[in-house]
């Protein structure tokens, strides 16, 4: 009876019910995107990091991480060097470089990736197969529909293009094995991969001997002492541990994540003001009808829990509500953030977490019971004379 | 003076504070009342008839004298025993009629029980009978918008015996409605004193002053005359 007395005074008004509802599902949708996004980058890019295994990238030494241009020269060398470091167990070198793709009259630039197909962490093969051979390569979706082309057709690649002498200083005819995603490029970036050896040749002196990182396994050893004995052994790189990595991501996006705990904090605000305001309201018109109740000998707590059933009522619908309306706004933004330019595509900044995501609307439905409490002990407390006279001349 | 008191005030009194002094709304008032007793409490208006009720039902608080009904002081109960009182001994109509407007007639009669924690078959078969005594068998469905005056206080009273109180105390239950309406109530209020209910009424209403066995007469808070006219 209580709470079919609570929904009758919510139907009562079902206009300003419905509007209520609806802000706090916006309020909802807020507060859950907020928890999305508060470590959604963060978890995205520890697990891209951390999903081919590497423990540690090695780079120029004296160059910034995730510098793209620069080289570290007497690649095949310096990989002998590092497999003989002990605990180090892959040695995955990999070269970053720009090669031309031809086809009938069209030129495409494109990134190329000189990897080796067996230990490398930079993409995943779609359609099609990897490349095997030092004429094999694989694109990604973008670049095959740049150049018009199908798995299996044959194009041009070049590079070092010398616009003196119209001419290129490597060409060879490549086949195209396969589509490849790409984890660490950015969507908008079309890209390739091939062999190594066929890269580093293709480039000519540019590239001949050299790499852009190693990406290494150890055997599951101290990692921090592998690196040390990299920095020590190998002088010519340094060596970012992938927990480094981490750490320093973790404290970069940390402003992120203080931003979205305010904003969440501010949507549960929200969130209790609007349910506080619509029972306030639904009180207030009622006194009369409550006073009424408590002289006929309905007892306090009852009238209380009425009205906070009212509240929980209203919370409840907008937190479901704002649980889809959240989902689908995440969705949206995730997507429109992750065509920002520069970023992974398999980067995520939204990332749904069932327990966070239950936890915070599960506050926003406290907070919604809360919001009732002090209209709930007015109303419970009425002086029952004087009110039923105040609504009997009024 | 009653050989069974149901009901005894004995030198009741109810001041408002006000800013400066205070309104002695009721000033001393002692009173019995037998049980099936059948009184009226008449006088002009403002001389303090409704918070004598509302003293008499516990809704309010007397500033000083005792209250006993049926031997039990209920000035000293806390809310929860008053309130309690009120839902399980005592009826209330009001002129208003004041039933819950989003309710049917059905479901504000066993609003009451519910709160007492009858159980749903029960609540409904007394509802039934309720409706049926008051003459609203057919309207069990309505809400309060779809009937009448005369309606609404039949089935307010129906409400105040849900439970089956003790003792019916009514505050001008005619006040609101036109003489042949007002006629039904009074007839109703009859029945159910042949049929052995206590009834208090304070009324403006000559017909239903008649109509109880006993009138008492107030003015200026204090009580002037007590017998039967
Ligand atoms: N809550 C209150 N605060 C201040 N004064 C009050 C309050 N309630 C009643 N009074 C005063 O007490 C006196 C008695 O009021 P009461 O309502 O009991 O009169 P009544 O006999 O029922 O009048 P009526 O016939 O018009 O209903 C009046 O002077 C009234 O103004
Ligand atoms: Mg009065």
């Amino acid at each position: 009876m209580r709470i079919q007395l609570a929904l009758a005074s919510l139907r009562q008004h079902p206009l300003r019910t419905t509007l209520a509802i609806l802000g706090v599902a916006v309020s909802a949708a807020m507060l859950l995107d907020m928890v999305m996004l508060a470590t959604g980058m963060q978890e995205s890019f520890r697990s891209l990091l951390t999903r081919q295994g590497f423990d540690l990238r090695v780079a120029p030494r004296g160059t910034m991480p995730f510098d793209t241009e620069a080289r570290i020269a007497n690649a095949a060398a310096t990989e002998a060097a590092l497999a003989r470091v002990p605990g180090v167990r892959t040695v995955s070198p990999v070269l970053g470089s720009t090669l031309h793709l031809r086809r009938g009259d069209s030129v495409h630039a494109a990134f190329a990736l000189g990897i080796r197909p067996a230990m490398q962490g930079d993409y995943e093969v779609v359609e099609g197969s990897d490349v095997a051979g030092p004429r094999d390569v694989v694109v990604n979706a973008l670049l095959l529909r740049a150049i018009g082309a199908r798995v299996g057709d044959t194009v041009q690649a070049a590079s070092g293009y010398d616009p003196q002498l119209r001419a290129w200083t490597g060409e060879r005819t490549v086949v195209v094995r396969g589509v490849a995603r790409f984890f660490y490029l950015n969507a908008q970036q079309e890209a390739m991969a091939l062999p190594l050896d066929a890269l580093q040749s293709l480039g000519g002196a540019a590239t001949e001997d050299q790499v852009s990182v190693f990406m290494i396994r150890t055997d599951g050893r101290e990692v921090a002492g592998v690196r040390a004995t990299v920095q020590r052994d190998v002088p010519t790189v340094s060596a970012l541990s992938t927990a480094e990595a981490v750490a320093s991501l973790e404290q970069r996006v940390s402003y992120f994540r203080q931003l979205a705990l305010i904003l969440g904090a501010v949507s549960l605000a929200v969130g209790f003001l609007l349910v506080s305001t619509l029972v306030t309201v639904s009180v207030q018109e009622r006194l009369g009808e409550l006073a009424v109740m408590r002289a006929i000998g309905v007892a306090r707590s009852s009238i209380a829990l009425q009205v906070l059933i009212e509240g929980l009522v209203i919370a409840s619908l907008g937190v479901g509500l704002g649980l889809a309306l959240g989902a689908v706004t995440a969705r949206f933004l995730n997507d429109i953030l992750k065509d920002f330019p520069g970023l992974p595509a398999a980067m995520d900044f939204f990332v749904f977490s069932t327990g966070r995501a239950f936890r915070a609307l599960g506050m926003l439905l406290v907070t919604g019971v809360v919001a009732g409490v002090i209209p709930a002990w007015r109303a419970a407390s009425l002086p029952i004379a004087t009110t039923l006279r105040g609504e009997a001349v009024g | 003076m009653s050989p069974d008191p149901m009901l005894s005030a004995v030198d009741v009194s109810r001041d408002y504070p006000l800013r400066r002094d205070a309104v002695h709304a009721v000033r001393g008032v002692s009173l019995e009342v037998a049980r099936g007793e059948y009184v009226a409490i008449v006088g002009p208006s403002g001389c303090g008839k409704s918070t004598l009720l509302n003293l008499l039902g516990a809704i309010d608080r007397p500033t000083g004298g005792r209250i006993l009904l049926d031997g039990r002081d209920v000035t000293t109960l806390g809310d929860r025993e008053a309130t309690d009182l009120r839902l399980r001994h005592i009826g209330f109509v009001f002129q208003r009629f004041y039933l819950m407007p989003m309710l049917t007639a059905a479901e504000n009669i066993e609003l009451p029980m519910a709160e007492a924690g009858a159980a749903k078959a029960p609540r409904r078969a007394r509802v039934r009978e309720l409706l049926e005594y008051v003459g609203l068998g057919e309207r069990a469905g309505h809400r309060p918008s779809e009937l009448s005056g005369g309606e609404q206080q039949r089935v307010a009273i129906a409400r105040a015996l849900a439970n089956a109180p003790s003792l019916l105390l009514a505050d001008e239950p005619t006040g609101e409605l036109d003489a042949k309406t007002g006629h039904e109530i009074i007839d109703l209020f009859a029945r159910l004193n042949a049929e052995g209910m206590t009834l208090l009424v304070v009324t403006h209403d000559a017909a239903l002053a008649r109509a109880a066995r006993r009138t008492v007469h107030m003015l200026d808070g204090r009580v002037v005359d007590d017998g039967t006219p």
